[in-house]
This record gives structure tokens, sequence and C-alpha cells, in this order.
């Protein structure tokens, strides 16, 4: 049997206080960009990827917001509920991963 | 740096040709270069196979570490820039290669890397660079399936180890091994970021704590953060290390008793230039090969 490929990206980090990240998965990721529009902080966009060598247009989370992640996507209280750009996409290419130490 | 001092955190920059790689008429040449933070490489491929090699530190400005690594690779060579059919270029956020045809991920190139030097049991690599720490899965064929990058704090990177290299006054070689001098593991240091490394260090020199104690601290902190990542991807046999921590065995030995998983063998780089540190440049230098052939079609 076949593995189905995926490619996961795991923006964000883990600190002294927990792990943040925005997880993507480029392979089932169509880039139709409701979740760009849906984002309230804007820090989703889609991008050129080059995915092994062909080229495919996917959401990122942009650069500048990367290490912020813990700020940024706080108000869509992703530890409690599902946050629009989850809850946007059909293909369910996007999931939070919210862990904040008590 | 003043000279005549003694530069400790100065690792070894090299060059290396294997002229049994000598290209002839028909052979596909590539070349991928890779700029990091810390090292720039370069290599060049005959068909697939490594002719050509050079490490060297990154300086000010990308475009100027390219030309330069890339110059040196070129160097007791037959060849000119012009020869190489096609150039792959990857590195650290948005770097730019100027002669590149091309520029992919470094994660892409790490795993096609990972995947020529060790081969296609590789399933999971571990890149310790010099701003970061990635974690990286991947398939027999070296296609990434999923990875994760820490460069908020550049914890336990290639940074962090010259500064403390620095502080010490142990050539950063030789600090891997230092570190494991120690009867016991001591705790291990609270923050690993670069900013505080050198004044916890000195603190803990002045409440008597040894250099061999502070690094297997240091070290012990990093080896945490590391596995906290691998664990996040999923780490599944075979782990790789790759980038220029991957030859410090005070941090891999320390991350292979924490999985209690052992880490692939350090190939015989010398003999083929099949260097872990060089993982992002030899799987640019494959992709370029793949570019080109595509191209052709
Ligand atoms: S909504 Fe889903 S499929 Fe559309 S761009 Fe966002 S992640 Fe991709
Ligand atoms: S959690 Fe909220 S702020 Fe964060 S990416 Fe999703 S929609 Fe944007």
């Amino acid at each position: 049997m076949r593995r189905r490929t995926c490619i996961i990206t795991y923006y964000g980090y883990m600190d002294g206080s927990g792990e943040y990240y925005i997880v993507i998965d480029s392979s089932i990721c169509d880039g139709c960009g409701l979740c760009v529009g849906q984002c309230p902080k804007k820090i989703i966009e889609t991008a050129k990827a080059m995915i092994d060598i062909e080229e495919k247009i996917v959401a990122t989370v942009k650069e500048e917001h990367r290490k912020n992640i813990k700020y940024e996507c706080l108000p869509c209280k992703p530890d409690k509920e599902t946050p629009p750009c989850v809850s946007v996409c059909k293909n369910n290419a996007i999931r939070i991963i919210w862990k904040a130490k008590a | 740096m003043i000279e005549g001092s003694q530069q400790y955190w100065r690792w070894r920059e090299y060059h290396l040709v294997f002229p049994e790689k000598r290209p002839k008429q028909s052979s596909i040449i590539t070349a991928g270069v890779d700029i990091g933070s810390v090292s720039s490489k370069a290599v060049i491929m005959v068909n697939g196979e490594i002719y050509s090699i050079s490490i060297m530190r990154t300086g000010s400005s990308s475009p100027d570490s390219a030309k330069k690594v890339m110059e040196w690779a070129l160097k007791d060579t037959e060849l000119k820039l012009s020869d190489i059919h096609y150039i792959v270029g990857t590195g650290y956020g948005r770097v730019n290669v100027p002669m590149a045809h091309n520029t992919l991920t470094e994660i892409a190139c790490h795993a096609k890397g990972a995947n020529y030097i060790w081969g296609p049991t590789v399933r999971t690599i571990l890149d310790v660079g010099g701003q970061d720490i990635k974690a990286i899965k991947c398939d027999e064929k070296g296609k990434v399936l999923s990875f994760l990058m820490n460069d908020k704090c550049a914890a336990g990177t290639g940074r962090g180890m010259e500064v403390l290299a620095d502080l010490l006054k142990i050539p950063i070689e030789e600090m891997g091994a230092v570190s494991l001098n120690v009867d016991e593991e001591p705790e291990p240091v609270s923050c690993t970021c670069v900013a505080f490394a050198r004044t916890e260090a000195m603190w803990l020199l002045r409440r008597g704590w040894t250099k061999e104690k502070v690094l297997a601290a240091y070290m012990r902190a990093m080896a945490i953060r590391m596995c906290n990542l691998l664990q996040r991807v999923g780490c599944e046999s075979e782990l790789a290390v790759t980038g220029g921590q991957s030859k410090n065995v005070g941090i891999i030995s320390r991350v292979e008793s924490l999985l209690g998983m052992k880490t692939l063998p350090m190939p015989e780089w010398e003999k083929d230039g099949r260097d872990p540190m060089a993982a992002g440049a030899i799987g640019a230098a494959l992709f370029a090969k793949a570019l080109h052939e595509k191209a052709k079609k």
C-alpha cells in the first residue's frame, strides 16, 4: 500500500512558555485563498512554493509573523475554539497546535 | 578579529576535488550553492556525483559569499562557471545567489542531500545550522513529508557555539569532546539564547563551575530542545544529523541518549565529499540535475 505523500509545514515555534504552530499541508491545500480572507490578523498569504521540483501555489504564513504566532493568533483562542482559518478550509489543510504551559 | 590572536570559533574552511569524477564530453555538470547564516557551501556534481566541494564562512553579503564559494569550488577543476549546465541556490531566509538558475527551499535540499549521503533508509533529519534547528521527515526518495523549524531563539546552534568557544578559549571543533569530560551530567542551563549565552556562562564560571561542566550544561539544554522538535514531527529511524553541528559529539551523543536511538554514523566524507555539513548544497546540486533534465525534455 502506498502511503499518501503529504508535505506538512509547521510555522511557529516552541519556547519556554509552550508550543505554538500553524500547520499547513501543502499537498492538500489547493491555494484557494479562503483562509487568507478569513484571518483577522492578515498573517496568511498564498505564495508559490517549490514542492519537489514542481511549483504550486499554497497557503503560507507570512515570514515576518512566524516568530510571533503566540501573540498574533491569541485573539482567535486556538486552545478553546476553532479559528476561522481552520474552519473555512474545505480541504482540512490547516490546523493549529496550541499548547501553552500552565 | 585581531591578527595573531587565536580564533577559537574558527572551524575548518576547506575545498576538495575528486579528480576521478572528472567530467567527460557528454557529462551533465550541475552545482548547488547553499548560503547559510554562518557558512557557505558549494558542490559541483558530474552526472549526479560529487566532483568538487567547498565550505567557507559566510560574509556580510549573500551574493558575494555565493560568488566566492563557487569560485573556490571551481578552483583546480577543469571547469569554468559557464560549463555548469544548471545551478540551484538555497539557504537561510531569502538568499540571493546571483548565478543560480533556480532557488529551492533549504528543507527540500537538506532532505535530498541526506538521502544521497546515507541512502534511502533515512526517515528523519535533524539539521543544526548556524541560526536555526530543523526537524525534517522524508520518504525513501528524500522527498520531504513534513518539517518543523525553530528559529525563534538560536538555541543550540552554530552561532551559540562560536560565542562559547571564544569565551572559554576552546577550539570549536574540540568543544563536543570536552563537554563529555564530566563525571555526571549537570542540570541543563535554563536559557540557550545566544544573547544570554555569554552572561550565563560567565556567571556559572564565577560560581566555580569547570569549563567542561559549563559546556555539558549547554549541550544538554540544546539536546533537549532538539529532541522536543524531533518528537513533534515524530522521530522515526533512521535518524541523520546534518548541518554545522553534525560533527559535535557532545550534542549528538546527548541526543542519542535522550531519544534512546542511534544516529547514522558520519560518512567518510574526506574520501568522496559526502559531508553532512554540506547536505543542503549536495541536495541543491541533485535538484539542479533533475531540473536540467526536465528542461531538456
Ligand atoms: S483555505 Fe485551505 S485550501 Fe484554501 S488556501 Fe487556505 S489552506 Fe489552502
Ligand atoms: S488562528 Fe486566527 S490569527 Fe491565527 S492564522 Fe488563524 S485566523 Fe489568522
